[in-house]
């Protein structure tokens, strides 16, 4: 007999009105409805969300961890790349 | 007018049914065929009890002999619950505690919409803060009845079985109680009569759904709101009291 195991779902969370969704782990449920609802039971019970993402994990295209270095690296010497450099007039706050 | 009686028997027949299907739902609590259930099934237990904790509070009040909520849930003997059959009746299965939920969650609603406007300021509070959980509840396992309804073979056959075995009792949800036109006529809140046709009307559509056949009425007839209890209440009771029983006035 075929045993079939349900979808893996990540969830996302947003905390308050105005933060973004951030990555809080994974459930499992047949389709994204229930996902949402076993979301909601796993991960909002202490009053943690306003809003729930799910994304069927196969759905997620992720970076190879083997590619780190040809990816990230070549960034590390590229200070100039941070806006650190500019002198800003005191006008300009908040930047 | 409705006496002081009535209005108390009304309150506790709201909150035992609470109180004694949290207790149902709570035994599912590390058994769950997975572990996002298992939370959500507990959580829905706890939903019940917190709903419980209060009615039986409001209930004790009205009383008026002194009995709080702990003593209302733990120290009554079992013709004193005012509980439907429904919901004491074993989980069985999952499809079987998805069904119940859902006959149960779909009355709730239909109870608690009206009881938001009742006379009873303390019980209009009380319907405010549970209607938005059984509202998930309802949403939760109607969306399960119509998944394992409409799922595989085995499924299928469960959930049916689970209709079956339960449609019966739910003529008690809407069997006339003592003194309840008068609590209707007072504004407390509906006889439960007047929501049978709303329940239907919502139950029917979603059996459709889930590809289930509803059974025709039976003359069968069960008790519990009235005190009369099947088998199964006693070993609920025993499960549920033993703490009180054993250790009397024992807090933690």
């Amino acid at each position: 007999m075929e045993k079939k195991e349900w979808p893996l779902w990540e969830v996302f969370i947003r905390s308050r009105n105005g933060l973004d969704h951030k990555h809080c782990g994974s459930v499992h449920a047949p389709d994204a409805r229930i996902a949402l609802q076993v979301a909601r039971d796993v991960y909002t019970r202490r009053m943690e969300g306003v809003s729930i993402w799910v994304v069927q994990a196969d759905h997620i295209v992720a970076s190879d961890p083997d590619a780190k270095p040809e990816l990230f690296d070549p960034a590390e010497d590229k200070i100039y790349r941070h806006p650190t450099f500019y002198k800003l007039p005191d006008e300009v706050n908040h930047m | 007018m409705a006496t002081n009686q009535e209005h108390t028997e009304y309150v506790l027949r709201i909150g035992d049914n609470a109180l004694i299907l949290g207790q149902r739902l709570s035994e599912w609590c590390g058994h769950a065929p997975v572990l996002e259930e298992d939370m959500a099934l507990a959580n829905m237990a706890l939903d019940l009890i917190g709903q419980a904790r209060m009615l039986l509070t409001r209930a004790g009040a009205l009383e008026g002999e002194g009995r709080d909520e702990d003593r209302l849930a733990f120290l009554r003997t079992e013709g004193h619950y005012r509980n439907l059959t429904l919901c004491e009746l074993p989980n069985h299965d999952f499809a079987r505690t998805k069904v119940r939920n859902y006959l149960f969650s779909t009355f709730q609603v239909l109870l608690l919409s009206r009881l938001v406007g009742s006379t009873d300021a303390e019980l209009a509070a009380i319907a405010g803060k549970s209607l938005k959980e059984a509202r998930y509840h309802q949403q939760h396992s109607g969306d399960w009845v119509i998944r394992l309804g409409d799922g595989t073979e085995e499924s299928h056959r469960r959930t049916q079985e689970a209709l079956d075995y339960l449609w019966p009792y739910t003529a008690e949800l809407f069997a006339p109680a003592p003194g309840e036109d008068a609590i209707a006529a007072a504004g407390i809140g509906p006889a439960w009569h007047e929501l049978e046709q709303s329940w239907e009307a919502q139950v029917h559509p979603l059996m459709v759904e889930a590809t289930l056949t509803v059974p025709p009425r039976t003359p069968f007839k069960s008790y519990g709101k009235f005190g009369r209890h099947s088998e199964h209440m006693g070993h609920v009771l025993a499960t549920m009291q033993y703490m009180q029983r054993t250790y009397p006035d024992t807090q933690w």
